[in-house]
Order: structure tokens, then C-alpha cells, then sequence
């Protein structure tokens, strides 16, 4: 490099570009010296002051939402400013703040260091909302690092349970695993794309741009092949596709319920953004990559759904759906090589799942007993007449990742689905039909254990009642966080309104 | 007379809202007043819809019309598009009557928690306003499925016998049958090319374009199959009887009686038009399964000895009637279908009404334990022989069940001929269970069950709680049995608009633009 691009490369570190970044980094390390600062009785005040903090952050965000570096890139070409980035950048905020706000509930029922916890969640989102813009492979592997690492930590945080424990060990070997493909892939791509004999060399080997623009002036390179489909591997771990999928039931129960709700939309959601990306960059070898995903896409949808069918627990049970959802979004993704909106259809599912998912899982938060990781289908026995409001959410909730009008799961799963017609994946379509109907029995099965009164066999003589812990109170932003998410689920499957027109244009 | 708010959106809205309303803790007496208001307005707008429905109407337009964007018109083509002609018209007008009677039927019941069970019922009754209300073949779809939670969970909490099973199968059944709909819809949407779900637009659309025949095919399988199981058509139907016998009698009314209609009407308004050649292709396998329907489940009809069950079953045989009549592929069967419909509407849920009303006196469903019940409730047998009289279809109480069966038939003699014989035999299948039914429950010697029974519980006959209910579908049945040419005269109206296309395609099936030629021409 010479001195001019250097200087060039300095004088694009804008940094107020990522001002929601620092921000959230502050923010986090004023909650550790807050907890240094304040009395032990003055604690209890450090969650609240993380959520009113990430709060704000959110409202600048939404408030300078089009600001007037959209569409430019910097750092060197490392980020590249876009709208989408920007509705990333507030989905996650979102993610976290909700996760905050379970995590205050969960964390009372464990005694357990509190203030650690909302530090790392707030870390985590940071580096996603910087993954969500990356135009770098490097930004990309450091980034994903930091969601990773930070998860390392968060899922094995009740450190007293030791199926949090072995969740993360189990985590920390599969996902040193798939950093290991990922990174196998970049540098592939890297020293084909960098080899200055090569027909299109780029001198930026590590961007995007510089890699498309390779595999666009060398068709069915094998190296190349090589590394878009170990790439490809890696991220699908992150997404839980299948055969990444293994360490998904496991790591969903073992982890804090916050935490659990953490990874299945948030994490998802950081890696669909990837993976969309990713599959721009590798779009000249389209029919690799579209054999790849699809090969997943149909395994993830059967596997997912088969196997949520007989779980009892529904942390795991959860899991094992979300691996189906993830299978019925990489439809969508396949569907953007061939029709542009297909996009908008991805960013509208997960927009859906993340107000149904986060309903259940802070319904499970308040039911979950002093052992988080075992929460059973029997305990939500009577639970529509002990806990009626809460019996609601979690109907719509479960309602809504089952995908049944009105709710906006069932939007979600339209818009994908109709991306995936236009763009002529029939067998697909079949496969993820019958992924709904299978769906259908065990996200039903867990409202008929909420809300249908049965019949139990008398214990024999001597045994004890099965203990179902009681469920913890709602506190009243809960409830109100609780309900919005509810409403959300259903106004936003009768009138999409602006938004999601807004959102399809992407 | 000009209402100043949208008469179909209001029917779809005030049972919904009133549904929300009833979330709030009001007192018992206020709540069942906000549910009446929810009940009862869309029966009045659809009475309302019916009298002043336009008769210099053009056939193929549509009345009352309106369109609400819901933020997907300009990326979808999707937009909330309401209004009836002369196929909808009665259907919305029997969606608001059943409803009501099913709304009066369940103020009276004592249901355990009977906010949330007023409340499911009303979200049920303002989607099947939206279902007969759609132009748009999405909202069509999409009002439909908002019955499913609702029913569900209807059904697995008040409940009869194996609810919690019948619950599941139902949903699972219906989900797969909704689903594959769709995919027909959709395939329909995309290969159309008019990038939207607006009926009117793809009828346009098709007529200018056309639709290879392939397509034709598949979307026609898909739907085929989709409704088919949404109908019960045989022998897909296993979990209709099932279901409605354990479900709550105002569910299998609004079910039985309404929802169910979803799927023919799909094929009379939305199928038929748009996919002549696809019709066409497939009539032959639906007019056998459509007489799988009559005989095969007619003969299981006799056999019950539930009386509820026997009611589902004899339902599902009815339906029957319908797809032989899409099966005809004129504008005299789907006339004829819609009639039928009403009139099946109409009578079947009377039907699951007295039922239960029987339920309540003789503490059982088993037929073989009754017997007698005239005695002690004369004006309930007034009201069950009447009703099974109607279901016959014998002229009298059932004069819009014989006309619409009639004229089926007669569309059935023209298209197949002889497979008119099996279809008649229908007719006398239902009376053989029905009067067997009539004479095991009300006539006779009490059976010693009953007797028991009487013993400790005091039989009377039907109060005007469950009079109402059951005289708001007599009147209304009888009534347009009467007149019948309230109803057929925008019927016909819009089917000679709508339905030349399909005759056209049975008259000249070698024609290259129906055959199976040109696979992927689109």
C-alpha cells in the first residue's frame, strides 16, 4: 500500500457512522463501573438504567434514520451503509432491549452475578449491528467472533446448572468448528482472488465487491467452489441448518431462557443478514450455491419439523422448530438469486419471528422454575386458567410461528413462499408445505397442554405430586412488553400497513 | 336506502371488535349484549346486502363494493377488496343467519367461561362474513383460516367426547387442506401474470392471456385436493364426522353449516371461472369421489347410532350434492350448488342445534337409550321433524333444499346421465336414517336409559332460549323456499356473466387453448 491509499483508508474512519455502536460499547462499560460505583442496595437500578439507556440509543437510531451517509461506504470499504443496515441496526437494539427486560426476570429466580449479564448482551448486539453492514470478509470473521465468544459466555452463565455447562462446552466445540470452515473458506476465496496472475485479480481480496468481481471473470474455479461452499458451512452453523443443526436442542436448553431467545431470533437474524450477503458476492456461481442451500433448505425443513415432533421439553422443542423456521427462510434466500424482492420477504419473516418468538419465550420465562433448563410441556397443565393473560400471549405467539392467519407469522411464511414460487422452487415448496402441516401438531400440541383441561392418571400409592414450579408474577413494562408483542403479532398480520411495503422494497 | 358506513366491512368489524371487547371483565349481562350486537348486526346487514341488492347490475360486477389497502397492494397485488354478486350475495346472507341462530344458541347454553367462549365464537363469525365478502382471493383464503385457532381451542375446551383428538385431527386435516389451497392460489396469482390476487383482475387477466393447460391442471389438482379436504370430500372427510361430534353445537353450526361452504363456493366463484380446461380435466375423479360422498357415507350415516355423529355423517353426505354439482360443469349445477348451499347452511345447523337441544333432555347422545321424548316435548319433535324433513329435501320445510337438489340433479342428467341414479339414491338414503332417527328418539316406548334418566332429572320441552335460535333458521329456510327467486334472480344474473367460459370449455374440449398442449407456454 502506498502512502496516498493510506491516507485515503484513514480519512474514511468516520466514526460518527457508528455512533449506535459506540454508544451501546459505552453503555456497557458504564453498567460495570455503575456496579463498582453504587451500593450493593442501589443494584437492582443498573438494569433498568441498561434498558433506558439502549432505549435511547434505539430512539436516536430511529430518529436519524436516513441519515446522509446511506449508501456510501467506509473504514476502508469495511462497512457499507444501507438502509437495510440500518432496519438491522434497530432489529437487533430491539432484540436486546427484550432480552434485557427477560433477563431481569429470569436472572431474579438464579443467584447469580447480575450486571456481567447485560453487559455481554449489549457487546453481543453491537457486533451484530457492525456484522449486519460488513463488506469485508474480515469485519465479517472479527464481528462474528464477538457474537460468538460473547455467546460462549452467555450460554453457560447459570454456571450452577450443569446442563448450562455442558451446553457451553458443546457450543464453544461446534462453534470453534464452524469459525474453523468459515475461515477456511475466506482464505480460499482470499488466495484465489488475491493471486495477482489470476484472470479479474483484485487488490482487495477481502472485500466483497473485489471477490464478486473474481468469480465473475472465473466461472467454476474449484478453489473457489471449495471455498463459497465452506464459507457457505459456516454460516449455516450459525443459522442451525442441517448438518450444522447438531448442537441446536442441547445448547437451546442448557442456555438461560433469555439467552435461548437470544440465539434463536437475534443470532438467526445475524446470520441470514450474512448469509443474504454472502450469496450476493457468490452470485456468479449461482448454481452451486443454489444446489448447496437447497440440499439444506429441504433437510433443515423435514428435520426440524420431524424431530420437534416428539420433544417434550420445550426449550428443546423450540430449538428444533427454529431449525425449521431456519429452513423455510433459506427458501427465501435461495429465492433472491431469481427474484429481487425475495429479500424483503426474508427480513419480513424474521421481523414476525422475532415478535412471536420473543411472546413465547418471555411467557417461558415467567413459568421457568429454579432449574431453567427443564421446563415440560406439563408444566403449562391448567395454565389458561391460572394464568389467563399470559395463556393468551402464548397462544398467539405459538399461533404465529405456526403461521396461521391472522397473526404475521403466517405473513411471513406467505411472503417467502410466494418469492419461492416466482422463483420456480416447486419441490421446496412441497417439502416445506408438509414441514407446516407436521408443525401444526406440536405447536398445537403445546396450546392443548396450556389450554385443554385432561385427564391424568391417579399416581400409584405413596408417590409424590409431581412438582410444577409457580409461575413467576407478570411485573407491569413486562406485561406491557408482553402485550405489544401480542398485538404486534396480530396487527401486523391484518394491516402491514407502510412498513411492510417499506420493508419489500428492500 | 344508503347505510353511512360500509355495510361488508361492518359485518366483518363489530363481531370482531365486539370479540375484543369482551377481553375486558364486564359483567356477565353486558358482555352478552356487547356478543348479541356482534351476532346480530351482520345477519341484519345481510338481509340488508339482499334487499337492496342492485338488480340493474351488470352479471360479471360486483355490489357494495370497497377496497382498503393493507400496505401490500403495490408489492403483492394484495389489497382488502370486498363486495357480492349474485353467488355471494346468499352466502353472506346464511353466513349472518347461521351465525346469529349459533350466537343465540350459545348466550342461552351454560358454558363454563363464557366471555372467552362468546369471544372465540364472535372472531369465528366475523371471518366467515370475510370469507363470503372477498374479491380478493387472498382475503378469501385469509378470513377463512381465522377460525382455526378459534375452533381449536372451542373445541378442545367445551368440548364433548375425545375432544382433545378431534381437536388436533381437525386442525391438522384443515391445515393441510388450507395449505395446499394456497399453493393452487398462488400458482394461479404467478402463472397468471396479472400479479394479483383480485379476482376481477385475473378473471380479466385469464380471459385476455388465457392459461396454459398444464397450469390448468395443477392448480386445479391443488385446489381440488386443498378445498376437497376443507369440504370432507371423500375420502378425505374422516375428520368432519368426528369433529363436529365433539365440538361444541354452536362450532359445528358456524362449521358445519358456513365454514364448510368455503370450499365449494371456492369452486363455484373461484375454480370453475378460472380454470375451465383444469375442471374439466379432473371432473370425472370428482364426480366419483363426489358419489363416494352420497352412497359410501350415507350408508355409514345409517349405521350410527350417536346421534350427533349421525348428523356429521349425514352432513358430509350432503356435501356431496355440491361437488357432484361442480362436477357438471354448467351454470345449471353451479346454481344449483349455491341453493343447495344455503339451503344445507341452513338446515344442518338447525339440525346440530336440536340435537343438543335433545342432548340436554335425554343426558346422551346414543339413540338406542331415547325414545318417547314426544311426550314430554312436543314442540322440540315439531321443530326435529321439520328440520329432518328439510334435510331430505322433501317439498315443504325443505322447498330450497329440493330446489337446489333438483337442480342439480337435473345439471347431473345432462352432464353424466346415468350417474344421476346413485345420486338419487342419496335422497332416499337420507330419509332412511333421518325418520329412523325421528322414530328412535321421539317416538316409541321410553327406553329404560331414559326412563332412569327421567327418574332424577326433570324433562321439559324447549324454552324460548332455544326456540329463537332454531325459528330464525326455519323462518328463513322456508321463506326463501318459498321465494326462491330472491335468491336466483342475481344468480343468475352473474352466472350467465361468469359461466361461459366454462361451458365453452366442455363443449370444445380439443380446442388448443384448454388442451393439454403447449406445456409451459407461460
Amino acid at each position: 500500500m502506498t502512502i496516498e491509499q493510506l491516507q485515503a483508508a484513514a480519512a474514511s474512519n468516520t466514526w460518527s457512522t457508528i455512533a449506535p455502536e459506540i454508544g451501546l460499547g459505552v453503555l456497557a462499560l458504564l453498567l460495570l463501573v455503575l456496579e463498582i460505583v453504587f451500593p450493593k442496595k442501589k443494584h437492582a437500578l443498573i438494569p433498568t438504567i441498561a434498558i433506558i439507556g439502549q432505549l435511547g440509543i434505539l430512539l436516536g437510531l430511529l430518529i436519524n434514520f436516513s441519515p446522509a451517509y446511506l449508501g456510501s461506504t467506509s473504514f476502508n470499504s469495511l462497512l457499507q451503509h444501507s438502509e437495510t443496515g440500518q432496519y438491522l441496526r434497530a432489529f437487533f437494539l430491539v432484540c436486546s432491549i427484550l432480552v434485557s427486560l427477560l433477563g431481569v426476570v429470569a436472572l431474579a429466580k438464579q443467584r447469580m452475578p447480575r450486571i456481567e449479564f447485560f453487559h455481554i448482551v449489549m457487546v453481543v448486539t453491537g457486533a451484530m449491528m457492525l456484522l449486519a453492514q460488513s463488506a469485508n470478509f474480515l469485519l465479517l470473521f472479527v464481528a462474528l467472533e464477538t457474537v460468538t465468544v460473547g455467546f460462549y459466555i452467555l450460554v453457560s452463565y447459570t454456571r450452577t446448572n450443569p446442563l448450562s455447562l455442558e451446553a457451553g462446552l458443546k457450543y464453544l466445540v461446534t462453534g470453534a468448528l464452524s469459525s474453523a470452515l468459515l475461515l477456511f473458506g475466506i482464505v480460499l476465496l482470499y488466495g484465489v482472488a488475491g493471486n495477482p496472475a489470476a484472470l479479474g485479480s483484485t487488490d482487495n481480496p477481502m472485500g466483497y465487491f473485489g471477490v464478486r468481481q473474481f468469480l465473475a471473470a472465473n466461472p467454476g474455479d474449484f478453489l473457489a467452489s471449495v471455498g463459497i461452499v465452506l464459507t457457505l458451512a459456516g454460516v449455516a452453523f450459525k443459522i442451525g441448518a442441517v448438518p450444522f443443526q447438531i448442537w441446536i436442542p442441547d445448547v437451546y436448553q442448557g442456555a438461560p431462557t433469555p439467552v435461548t431467545a437470544f440465539l434463536a431470533v437475534a443470532s438467526k437474524t445475524a446470520g441470514f443478514a450474512v448469509l443474504l450477503g454472502l450469496v450476493y458476492v457468490f452470485q456468479p456461481y449461482e448454481t452451486l450455491v443454489v444446489t448447496t442451500l437447497s440440499i439444506m433448505a429441504g433437510a433443515t425443513i423435514l428435520f426440524g419439523n420431524l424431530a420437534a415432533l416428539t420433544q417434550h421439553n420445550v426449550k428443546r422443542l423450540l430449538g428444533l422448530s427454529g431449525v425449521s423456521h431456519a429452513g423455510y427462510l433459506l427458501l427465501g434466500v435461495i429465492a433472491t438469486l431469481s427474484v429481487p424482492d425475495a429479500a424483503g420477504a426474508v427480513w419480513f419473516y424474521l421481523f414476525a419471528y422475532l415478535l412471536a418468538s420473543f411472546a413465547v419465550f418471555g411467557v417461558m420465562t415467567h413459568v421457568a422454575g429454579p432449574n431453567d433448563a427443564e421446563q415440560d410441556l406439563d408444566h403449562y397443565a391448567d395454565f389458561a386458567k391460572k394464568r389467563p393473560y399470559l395463556a393468551g400471549v402464548l397462544a398467539i405467539g405459538l399461533g404465529s410461528l405456526a403461521g396461521i392467519p391472522p397473526l404475521a407469522g403466517f405473513m411471513g411464511k406467505l411472503l417467502v413462499f410466494m418469492a419461492a414460487f416466482k422463483a420456480g422452487l416447486y419441490p421446496l415448496l412441497a417439502i416445506a408445505v408438509v414441514g407446516v402441516v407436521i408443525s401444526i401438531y406440536y405447536y398445537f400440541g403445546w396450546m392443548k397442554a396450556a389450554y385443554f383441561s385432561t385427564w391424568r392418571p391417579p399416581l400409584p400409592e405413596g408417590e409424590p405430586e409431581p412438582a410444577v414450579p409457580a409461575s413467576t408474577p407478570v411485573s407491569f413494562p413486562m406485561g406491557l412488553a408482553l402485550g405489544a408483542l401480542a398485538a404486534a403479532s396480530v396487527v401486523f398480520g391484518l394491516y402491514q400497513g407502510p412498513f411492510a411495503a417499506w420493508l419489500l422494497s428492500r | 336506502m344508503q347505510l353511512p358506513f360500509d355495510p361488508l366491512l361492518a359485518a366483518i368489524l363489530v363481531p370482531l371488535a365486539a370479540a375484543l371487547l369482551l377481553l375486558a371483565p364486564l359483567p356477565i349481562r353486558a358482555a352478552k349484549a356487547v356478543a348479541l350486537v356482534g351476532f346480530l348486526l351482520p345477519a341484519l346487514l345481510g338481509f340488508h346486502t339482499w334487499w337492496h341488492f342492485p338488480t340493474e347490475l351488470g352479471g360479471a360486477d360486483y355490489a357494495f363494493r370497497s377496497i382498503y389497502d393493507t400496505g401490500l397492494r403495490d408489492a403483492l397485488g394484495i389489497s382488502l377488496h370486498l363486495g357480492l354478486n349474485g353467488i355471494s350475495m346468499p352466502l353472506f346472507l346464511m353466513a349472518g343467519v347461521v351465525g346469529l341462530a349459533a350466537g343465540l344458541y350459545a348466550m342461552q347454553s351454560k358454558a363454563e367461561r363464557p366471555r372467552l367462549y362468546l369471544g372465540l365464537l364472535l372472531v369465528m363469525q366475523g371471518g366467515l362474513m370475510g370469507v363470503f365478502a372477498s374479491i380478493d382471493i387472498f382475503f378469501f383464503y385469509f378470513f377463512h383460516e381465522f377460525a382455526l385457532i378459534a375452533t381449536f381451542i372451542m373445541v378442545g375446551v367445551w368440548g364433548g367426547r375425545d375432544r382433545s383428538y378431534a381437536a388436533m385431527k381437525m386442525t391438522i386435516y384443515l391445515t393441510l387442506g388450507a395449505m395446499l389451497s394456497l399453493l393452487g392460489f398462488i400458482l394461479i396469482y404467478t402463472k397468471s401474470g396479472a400479479e394479483s390476487f383480485d379476482l376481477i383482475a385475473l378473471r380479466e387477466e385469464i380471459a385476455l392471456n388465457g392459461l396454459s393447460g398444464t397450469v390448468q391442471n395443477y392448480a386445479f389438482g391443488l385446489l381440488l385436493f386443498g378445498l376437497g379436504i376443507l369440504v370432507s370430500l371423500f375420502p378425505f372427510h374422516t375428520w368432519a364426522p368426528l369433529g363436529y361430534g365433539a365440538a361444541p353445537s354452536s362450532v359445528s353450526m358456524l362449521h358445519a353449516g358456513v365454514l364448510k361452504k368455503f370450499g365449494l363456493y371456492g369452486f363455484v366463484q373461484i375454480a370453475l371461472p378460472l380454470l375451465p380446461a383444469g375442471a374439466l380435466a379432473w371432473s370425472p375423479a370428482l364426480l366419483w369421489l363426489a358419489l363416494g360422498n352420497i352412497v359410501v357415507i350415507g350408508l355409514i350415516a345409517i349405521a350410527q347410532r350417536d346421534l350427533k355423529q349421525m348428523v356429521g355423517y349425514g352432513s358430509v353426505m350432503h356435501v356431496g350434492y355440491g361437488f357432484i354439482g361442480v362436477a357438471c360443469l354448467s351454470s345449471l349445477g353451479a346454481g344449483g350448488v349455491v341453493l343447495f348451499m344455503v339451503a344445507h347452511g341452513l338446515s344442518v345447523s338447525l339440525l346440530f342445534l336440536l340435537s343438543t337441544s335433545v342432548y340436554h333432555r335425554t343426558g346422551t347422545f346414543d339413540m338406542d337409550d331415547m325414545g318417547g321424548l314426544v311426550k314430554k316435548a312436543p314442540v322440540l319433535a315439531a321443530f326435529f321433524l321439520t328440520a329432518v324433513l328439510a334435510s331430505i329435501g322433501l317439498p315443504g320445510p325443505g322447498l330450497l333444499n329440493f330446489w337446489g337438489e333438483l337442480t342439480i340433479f337435473m345439471a347431473v342428467y345432462d352432464h353424466a346421465g346415468w350417474m344421476v341414479v346413485p345420486a338419487l339414491l342419496g335422497v332416499v338414503i337420507s330419509a332412511i336414517y333421518g325418520l329412523r332417527a325421528m322414530g328412535k328418539v321421539f317416538y316409541g316406548q321410553p327406553s329404560a336409559a331414559f326412563l332412569k334418566h327421567q327418574e332424577k332429572n326433570a324433562v321439559t320441552d324447549i324454552g324460548w332460549g332455544e326456540r329463537i335460535p332454531a325459528l330464525v333458521l326455519l323462518v328463513t329456510l322456508v321463506g326463501f323456499g318459498v321465494w326462491p327467486r330472491a335468491l336466483t334472480e342475481p344468480l343468475n344474473r352473474t352466472l350467465e356473466a361468469v359461466y361461459p367460459v366454462v361451458e365453452a370449455a366442455k363443449a370444445a374440449p380439443a380446442t388448443p387453448a384448454v388442451a393439454h398442449v403447449s406445456a409451459d407456454a407461460r
